[in-house]
């Protein structure tokens, strides 16, 4: 392009100041956001796989078992097989720490061993380094912490630290420290015999990390070793829970990056507006130009390069504002968008060359795609006629594409039907996309189907608005498509979020039936109550029954451990079962004992009511067939429940994590919890009330929608940014009229009004096809997006009140920012106006 | 009745640089004249100050009784609503409303009830010759016809004064004496005050007093001869 022609194309973008610095804030957003999930979700876990890779030091393979931990003899027969060269067995516990918050990780190891597997664990006494102290690690009651555990506890060796066993209070002595734990690693590590007799684990092992011999190949031996495992014990490689993080966070990741693409498809959308009014604006030049000789092909490049400048410039303060956002969420909030999957860690921002290309590629391609349409308009334009003025309403008057938009809708109903890729809900992604391109080419037939209810208005304003929407169809479609987009956003996740709300808050109810819960600590960590405490606070007076939950995980195949739930089931305790039967199991699974999969297990195995299920407990599989499928909005890796009376015949364990209390008809509750902390002590339990439970819940579930929320509101911004530029150009190329309305005898008001009719007429269109697509793509993120990123169902909920605000909010924004817009205009003189040739 | 004293009028409001200054003119009811002068002398001024669209530097105007320089912006507004029409050079037919719709705009802005305004922008339709094409669209007319629609649209609301500047303009000789003879024989039909700004000597004949614009001020022509 020479010099002439970059003065005449890009220099445009600086004529028109208002439209350019929106559509590139638009594009920025878009960006940004996009750009700022994917650098904060990565960092994180690249932050989490290097403390992964820390403390699993050089070992080849782990094996792990369910949380309950394995028989110390799977060590013994590891250790002594010719083609492990290393082996180092290992306790891992999440202690409790009465009095305190949290829980400390603590790694019982074998401190002859651990030194060739993963010397990062190696403690260090403290002292002068007499005989005594050498030998402190193997002490039953030393410590040793990491810097970052004894910064958190504020403690220093030689203190005590009281651990939690069940209900009793163990005091440790701080005996050193880990100096290999790496920064923000907080950890403790003891002997592991130590480990096992304060815990209560003799004979038990969370993992042995293995060092194979020389040349032995890894995935090989793997498998060999596995056939030599007890049943629900797996052999892993090291990175399999780095790789299993990814993959859990993934489907999130996923959600947000789709929610930041629509914000950038918006902004797309915007750059068309612009350009298109542009190109109205400048028809005449345009026609001059061609006149002049410049030929068709360099009229369209022109044009496409000044949409691809917009959305690089946007993109690349897109990219500069994505790792401002990300600096600023690690200061505030550390690694985690809000799902909980990174909670705690704390990475550093690393400048991403990659994303960063990718993000400024597509902010580009934004702009190129948004300028397409207007440059091909201005290529099929005859110089001859547009040279005549008042033929700039041809490009408003747009064709009709229901056929299309009948194809895409079509398309989009049959991506449904297939299933994810991965895990990742690709087709369902894309049907969305269609969704959204059926509804803006809906657009024009919707525009006059609207304009037919206006038909017999009377009011003059309304009347002029009609008639200028009816000619000029396009108009809507130009200022509308972002506004459609955006709505169809900010709809399907009220929809979804609304019902996904609702439903978790029946869940609540459903799986909180007790008056109050008690538990010892978190399923994860020491914490836990023994059968004659369970018995002790059965008895005080107040409480009618009392109904035991134990918690353990399994694991069924190599991808997640699934949460295992032993209860009572068929007593009536209810559970929220989508389908089978709880109270009469036994009809239903023959001689079998029953076992209630979650949604997310039935989905991940594939099994349905009547299925069998071999469950490891114990070191031996048992088959349970599966008498019913459960709502789980807590576990999105799957769960299992089973009757607690059958998990303790098959495992001998007594124990008991939660505690569900039944309080007597008028008993006070305050009371029968006083009565519950003087029976077992006020530090070493929790006692919690079915709404406070419900409360924190549904506050995380508000937390984790919190980046969603913002993304919506960046896309409805963007959204009316399309309708203010939109009406700005317009009123700006329609300044004659108004200089012969005004000259007809209306006042500069009016025509602020008619300005506001127009974009109030035009916003209603484009929310009420956005509310129409917003409606239709909730379905498919409850029914497919959902459903196969996380494996909930939910019941539909639609938000009216909620629906009908945002929808008047936003029709009324829009008619503002018209008349805001359009004030530049009507400054102008009605004469001045006039005088121009129309 | 139109009556002005003393109009005076500068550029940009400046009245130390007077485009005009001390202007009278008289125009009663049913009489229509034409205003002609060198290009840049003030014609089209003259004209956007008498319907109040450009503020005047002095001078006192009255059309029918009412004392126009006491009106504020709103006021003139319903005053060119109610007692002026407008033809332009360039038609200024609005490209998105039907022959019928643009005609009955100015009803429309006096609320005139939709069927009575419907009906009378028809008859004027009819009036222009346009009467079979009301549900056309103004891309479809010629030039001739497209000023016949502003003729329509200039007098359906039965004004007291009709300001027309440069009119036939835009139009070759024949269409220009046909469009000519309709507007002056609407204007004397509905009984209103014409202005007629022209170049045009022949158009000018038509009206019942010619005026000429100079730097002396306005001159009746036919004095002159």
């Amino acid at each position: 392009m020479n010099r002439a022609l970059v003065h005449v194309f890009l220099a445009s973008l600086l004529r028109r100041r208002l439209a350019t610095a929106l559509s590139l804030i638009a594009i920025a957003l878009g960006v940004a956001l996009g750009l700022a999930v994917q650098l904060i979700h990565s960092a994180a876990l690249d932050e989490f796989g290097r403390g992964m890779r820390l403390l699993n030091g050089e070992a080849d393979l782990q094996v792990v078992g369910p949380r309950g931990g394995f028989d110390d003899a799977v060590y013994v027969m590891l250790a002594q097989r010719p083609e492990v060269a290393q082996a180092s067995p290992v306790l891992e516990l999440e202690a409790r720490l009465p009095g305190r918050e949290g829980s400390l990780r603590i790694f019982g190891i074998d401190l002859f061993r651990v030194a060739q597997v993963a010397p990062v664990l190696m403690p260090i006494a403290m002292g002068d380094g007499n005989r005594a102290e050498r030998f402190a690690a193997l002490q039953s009651d030393a410590l040793f912490l990491s810097a970052a555990a004894r910064s958190e506890l504020g403690i220093d060796p030689g203190d005590l630290l009281s651990v939690q066993v069940g209900t009793r209070e163990i005091p440790l002595t701080i005996a050193g420290a880990v100096p290999g734990a790496g920064l923000g690693q907080a950890l403790a590590v003891m002997d592991i015999a130590a480990a096992q007799q304060v815990f209560d684990r003799i004979g038990r092992l969370s993992r042995v990390d293995i060092r194979l011999a020389r040349g032995a190949e890894r995935d090989v031996w793997q498998q060999r070793l596995r056939a030599l495992l007890p049943a629900g014990v797996e052999i892993l490689p090291p990175e399999a829970a780095e790789s299993r993080a990814a993959g859990l966070s993934r489907a999130y990741r996923v959600n947000l990056t789709m929610l930041a693409a629509i914000a950038l498809v918006t902004g797309g959308f915007l750059v068309f507006s612009t350009q298109l009014l542009s190109v109205v604006r400048r028809r005449q030049e345009f026609a001059f130009l061609r006149a002049l000789g410049l030929d068709r092909a360099s009229l369209m490049r022109g044009l496409l390069a000044e949409g691809g400048m917009l959305g690089l410039v946007g993109a690349a303060i897109g990219v500069a504002l994505a790792y401002a956002i990300t600096a600023l969420a690690f200061r505030l909030i550390g690694g985690d968008l809000g799902a909980g999957f990174f909670r705690g860690v704390v990475p550093e921002i690393h400048f991403r060359p990659g994303f960063s290309a990718i993000y400024l590629t597509l902010g580009m391609l934004a702009g190129v795609a948004g300028a397409w349409l207007p440059a091909r308009e201005a290529g099929r334009m005859l110089p001859a006629r547009a040279l005549r003025s008042g033929d700039e309403s041809e490009v408003f008057s747009v064709q009709a594409h229901w056929p299309a938009a009948v194809t895409c809708l079509a398309g989009a109903a049959a991506l449904c039907l297939l299933p994810p890729i991965a895990g990742v809900p690709l087709f369902g992604y894309i049907a969305v996309a269609l969704i959204l391109a059926g509804a803006v080419l809906l657009l024009p037939d919707a525009a006059r189907m609207a304009m037919t209810l206006f038909r017999h208005a009377r009011p003059v304003l309304l009347r002029l608005a009609h008639a200028r929407l009816a000619f000029a169809p396009g108009q809507i479609v130009v200022a509308g498509a972002g506004v459609v987009a955006s709505v169809a956003l900010a709809v399907s996740m009220a929809i979804m979020v609304s019902s996904f709300r609702g439903s978790v808050d029946e869940w609540l109810s459903q799986v909180l039936p007790a008056g109050l819960y008690v538990r010892a600590s978190s399923s994860a960590a020491t914490g836990y109550l023994g059968p004659e405490e369970v018995a002790r606070i059965a008895s005080l007076p107040g409480i009618a029954s009392v109904q035991a939950v134990r918690y353990d995980t399994l694991r069924l195949s190599e991808r997640f451990p699934m949460t295992l739930i032993a209860r009572p089931v068929r007593d009536g305790t209810p559970l929220p079962l989508v389908s089978g039967t709880a109270g009469n199991a036994a009809v239903t699974t023959g001689d079998m004992r029953p076992v209630w999969i979650s949604e997310a297990m039935a989905d991940l195995l594939r099994l349905g009511v009547g299925d069998v299920l071999s469950l490891p407990l114990a070191g031996q599989d048992h088959a349970f067939r599966v008498a019913g499928i459960w709502r789980d909005y807590a576990r999105q890796h799957g769960a299992a429940v089973i009757e607690l009376d059958d998990y303790r015949e098959l495992t001998g364990d007594l124990l008991t994590n939660d505690l569900g209390v039944h309080l007597s008809p008028v008993t006070a509750t305050e009371a029968v919890m006083n009565a519950i902390r003087e029976t077992l002590g006020e530090r070493t339990i929790e006692i919690s009330l079915p709404g406070e439970i419900r409360a924190v819940s549904l506050a995380i579930f508000d937390r984790t929608f919190l980046v969603t929320y913002l993304m919506q509101a960046v896309a409805v911004l963007i959204g009316l940014f399309g309708i203010s530029t939109t009406f700005a150009a317009l009123a700006t190329s329609r300044r004659k009229e108004f200089g012969v309305l005004q000259h007809l005898g209306l006042l500069r008001r009016e025509i602020g009004r008619l300005l506001g009719a127009e974009a109030a007429l035009t916003a209603a269109v484009g929310v009420c096809v956005g509310m129409a697509a917003g409606a239709a793509i909730s379905v498919v993120l409850v029914e497919i997006v959902n459903r196969q990123s996380f494996h909930w169902s939910m019941d539909m909920s639609l938000p009216i009140g909620l629906l009908s605000i945002f929808g008047a909010s936003l029709i009324l924004l829009a008619a503002l920012a018209a008349r805001l817009s359009g004030r530049q205009a009507m400054r102008r003189s009605a004469v001045l106006a006039v005088r121009e040739d129309w | 009745m139109l009556e002005i004293e003393g109009l005076s009028k500068g550029f940009s409001g400046t009245a130390a640089q007077a485009l005009f200054s001390s202007l009278a003119l008289t125009l009663a009811q049913g009489e229509c004249v034409a205003i002609m002068g060198e290009s840049g002398v003030g014609k089209s001024t003259l004209l956007n100050c008498i319907a109040g669209l450009e503020p005047i530097d002095g001078g006192r105007m009255v059309l029918d009784g009412t004392d126009l320089a006491a009106l504020d912006e709103d006021a003139w507004a319903l005053l060119r609503r109610r007692k002026l029409g407008f033809v332009f050079q360039a038609f200024h037919v609005l490209p998105h409303l039907t022959l019928l719709q643009n005609v009955a705009l100015p009803m429309w802005l006096l609320d005139v009830a939709g069927d009575e305004a419907e009906t009378r922008a028809h008859e004027m339709l009819r009036r222009v010759g346009l009467g079979a094409r009301a549900g056309d669209w103004p891309k479809h007319l010629s030039g001739g016809e497209m000023q016949r629609v502003a003729i329509a649209r200039a007098l359906v609301h039965c004004p007291s004064l009709v300001l027309c500047d440069e009119p036939t303009g835009n139009l070759d000789p024949e269409r220009a004496r046909e469009v000519l003879d309709l507007l002056l024989e609407r204007i004397r039909e509905a009984g209103a005050m014409g202005i007629l700004v022209t170049h045009s000597v022949a158009a000018a004949a038509r009206t019942d007093r010619v005026l000429r614009l100079s730097r002396d001020g306005l001159v009746e022509e036919r004095d002159r001869a």
